[in-house]
């Protein structure tokens, strides 16, 4: 973490992006620290999946730049970014029926060429990511017959297969029991710390961000208003700014990460008052 | 401020301390190689569905059987001998008048675009990502209808084409027309991005747009003239020859190969255009590339019989459900739209009440029951 910026291989310079109207983004600066887990916080709206898609090559910026090892990534070759940056979109659409043995062969897609559509590392890719996910038992299972947290494992698989070394998912626990939302992140978590896999993802659950980034990047209305570790980032101002929430944060009982306890109306007269001030003044 | 109260450490590994590193699952490759099989020598190297070999291997013996059926059987009886004796070059004069210029060219004919519609199919639907998209639906087989009622017309009406410029006239009308249909499909399909939906709506509003030209054609000709476009509106190979079959074979030759090499990249449109996008394709460049040879195909088959109806619908459904995939697999659909145009043209021909109908005729008595299942099959999944 403590090379300098030119090192890290995902960078964003003076990002401007927008679907044909306003600019959804503009502006934006951001290094993606190698080898970590990045996660991107915000409110609805506030840009966080459109500066993913930028990241991923599927949105072109209007001005400025995304930089994957120095070069303009908008200018490299499709295959040759999929073979080192794997991207995982919010909601992936699969064929009816699909196999999980072969959603995650098509992994191995940007390795491949005409002559050659096979070749027995492909194998070995295969097996391992399925290996590593925990899919293996489900190899022959159609993706749609699969919960909604082995299907976002198989998804997983899949990115794995491609061997990269940048991982962009987008919101990859949304639609997820809690159970199933630990899950994933803890895979997240071990690829990042077993195959030392860089990665971004945009999550909702800021208590979650907190516990498994190593970085959170708040955004709002398309800029970054902080950017650092989970503790640096998430305080009782910054979610006042990004998301207009009045809310305490308490060290997380089990990992310590910082905790995000919304102070709301409701529960402000549920409680006659008194013990959110106690709290607060303790916390304070 | 509250992150001075708390620890330092900030998510990392330490979160998975009661995880093993790898969950204890079975190794994968009993399943992974139980249904597929890798090949390779040198750079080259494929992966075989061992499935799709069977139904493959199974079509193309089932093709070989149905026209050498479609060769024998009929009014003037042929034994399978004696047709073995015809094409190794023997045989009686009357036998080799009715194998080699009538009934191997028909055959042939019906394979050759059978294929090519059974590989137009599949390309369709799996761009589309829609099992109605086939090129009748879509409206390119009414397209290339236009363009040959429009020669039909103008050279029975106020013979303005007339001898070998209408005989040369027709299939190149239907071939123009078939193409202006599938660049206005694509063009108003798509919108950053083509959506397989849309694509199916706007090619349903094009087929009925070519359909009323049509009928127009038909109303402003002469009465045996649109005798003569109905018959080959209906789609048939009675007229087919020797003289279709160079043509088609060499646009076979050319587009079958190119299509068939884009396999790879269909296989992963299926999926979404960002998930396509991330795994290294060109996403729009590739459709594109796909949905012209898949123009093409549907094209030339039509332009050489007709639009023969309902095979492009039809057989890469039935092949997806032989092999058992998700998508429609490539040459299984190719194999099988050639078996399922012969034997419908062999029914056709020997169909009993000695009225020979026209081969389109049969597979839309086949295929309009198909498209209903399909469509309420569909209509449950949407539900589900």
């Amino acid at each position: 973490m403590t090379s300098s910026a030119s090192q890290q291989r995902l960078r964003a310079r003076q990002l401007r992006l927008s679907y044909g109207g306003p600019p959804v983004v503009d502006g934006l600066d951001l290094d993606v620290l190698n080898g970590t887990v990045t996660a991107v916080i915000g409110p609805n709206g506030c840009g966080k999946s459109t500066l993913l898609r930028a990241l991923g090559r599927l949105l072109a910026p209007k001005a400025g730049s995304v930089l994957l090892d120095g070069a303009r990534i908008d200018k490299m070759r499709t295959r040759e970014v999929a073979r080192v940056l794997g991207l995982l979109p919010q909601s992936p659409q699969a064929p009816e029926g699909l196999t999980v043995a072969d959603l995650v062969a098509r992994g191995r897609h940007p390795h491949q060429t005409w002559y050659r559509q096979w070749s027995s590392s492909d194998d070995e890719a295969i097996s391992t990511a399925l290996v590593q996910t925990g899919m293996g038992d489900y190899a022959e299972r159609a993706i749609d017959q699969l919960s909604g947290g082995q299907r976002q494992r198989a998804w997983i698989s899949m990115a794995l297969a491609q061997g990269t070394e940048l991982l962009l998912l987008d919101e990859p626990i949304t639609y997820l029991d809690l159970a199933h939302q630990v899950e994933i992140l803890d895979l997240v978590r071990r690829l990042n710390s077993e195959r030392g896999v860089t990665i971004v993802m945009v999550l909702h659950d800021l208590n979650l961000a907190a516990r498994y980034a190593d970085r959170l990047v708040a955004m709002r209305d398309g800029q970054v208003l902080a950017d650092g570790e989970p503790g640096e980032v998430l305080t009782e101002r910054l979610l006042d700014e990004v998301f207009g929430l009045k809310a305490m944060v308490v060290p997380d009982p089990v990992a310590g990460t910082p905790m995000v306890v919304p102070i709301s109306a409701h529960s402000a007269n549920h409680a006659d008052g008194e013990p959110v001030a106690e709290v607060a003044e303790r916390s304070a | 401020m509250t992150e001075r109260e708390k620890p330092t450490a900030v998510g990392s590994s330490e979160h998975t301390p009661t995880e093993g590193a790898i969950r204890g699952v079975s190794c994968p490759e009993g399943g992974l190689h139980g249904t597929t099989v890798g090949v390779g020598v040198g750079v080259v190297g494929v992966r075989l569905r061992w499935r799709a070999l069977v139904v493959v291997g199974a079509s193309a013996a089932v093709l070989v059987l149905a026209v050498a059926a479609h060769v024998g059987l009929g009014s003037y009886h042929i034994s399978m001998l004696d047709v073995l004796r015809v094409l190794s070059g023997g045989g009686e004069e009357s036998q080799r008048g009715a194998v080699l210029d009538v009934r191997l060219p028909r055959a042939l004919v019906g394979a050759l675009v059978g294929a090519a519609l059974g590989l137009a199919g599949a390309v369709f639907q799996s761009i589309s990502r829609n099992p109605l998209a086939s090129p009748d639906v879509l409206g390119i087989t009414w397209g290339a209808g236009v363009g040959a009622v429009t020669v039909i017309v103008l050279a029975g009406t106020s013979g303005q084409i007339s001898g070998i410029a209408g005989a040369l006239g027709l299939p190149l009308a239907s071939l123009l027309g078939g193409i202006a249909a599938g660049l206005a499909l694509y063009g108003f399909s798509w919108r950053r991005g083509l959506d397989g939906y849309r694509m199916v709506l706007i090619g349903i509003g094009i087929a009925a747009v070519c359909a009323n030209l049509v009928f127009w054609l038909l109303t402003v000709g002469d009465v045996t003239v649109a005798a003569r476009a109905m018959t080959w509106l209906t789609g048939s190979l009675a007229a087919a020859g020797w003289s279709e079959v160079p043509a088609v074979a060499i646009a076979l030759l050319v587009l079958a190969p190119a299509t068939l090499l884009g396999a790879r990249v269909l296989g992963v449109l299926r999926f979404g255009d960002d998930t396509a996008r991330g795994l290294g394709v060109r996403v729009d460049r590739a459709r594109g590339l796909l949905v012209l040879l898949a123009v093409l195909l549907a094209s030339v088959a039509t332009a050489a019989a007709g639009p023969i109806a309902f095979v492009a619908l039809a057989a890469p459904q039935i092949a997806l459900r032989l092999c058992g995939v998700a998508g429609p697999p490539v040459v299984a659909s190719t194999v099988l739209g050639g078996v399922l145009t012969v034997l419908a043209d062999l029914v056709a021909r020997i169909a009993p009440g000695g009225v020979e109908l026209p081969v389109g005729v049969l597979t839309a008595v086949l295929g309009a029951p198909y498209l209903m299942y399909l469509l309420v099959r569909s209509r449950r999944e949407a539900r589900v």
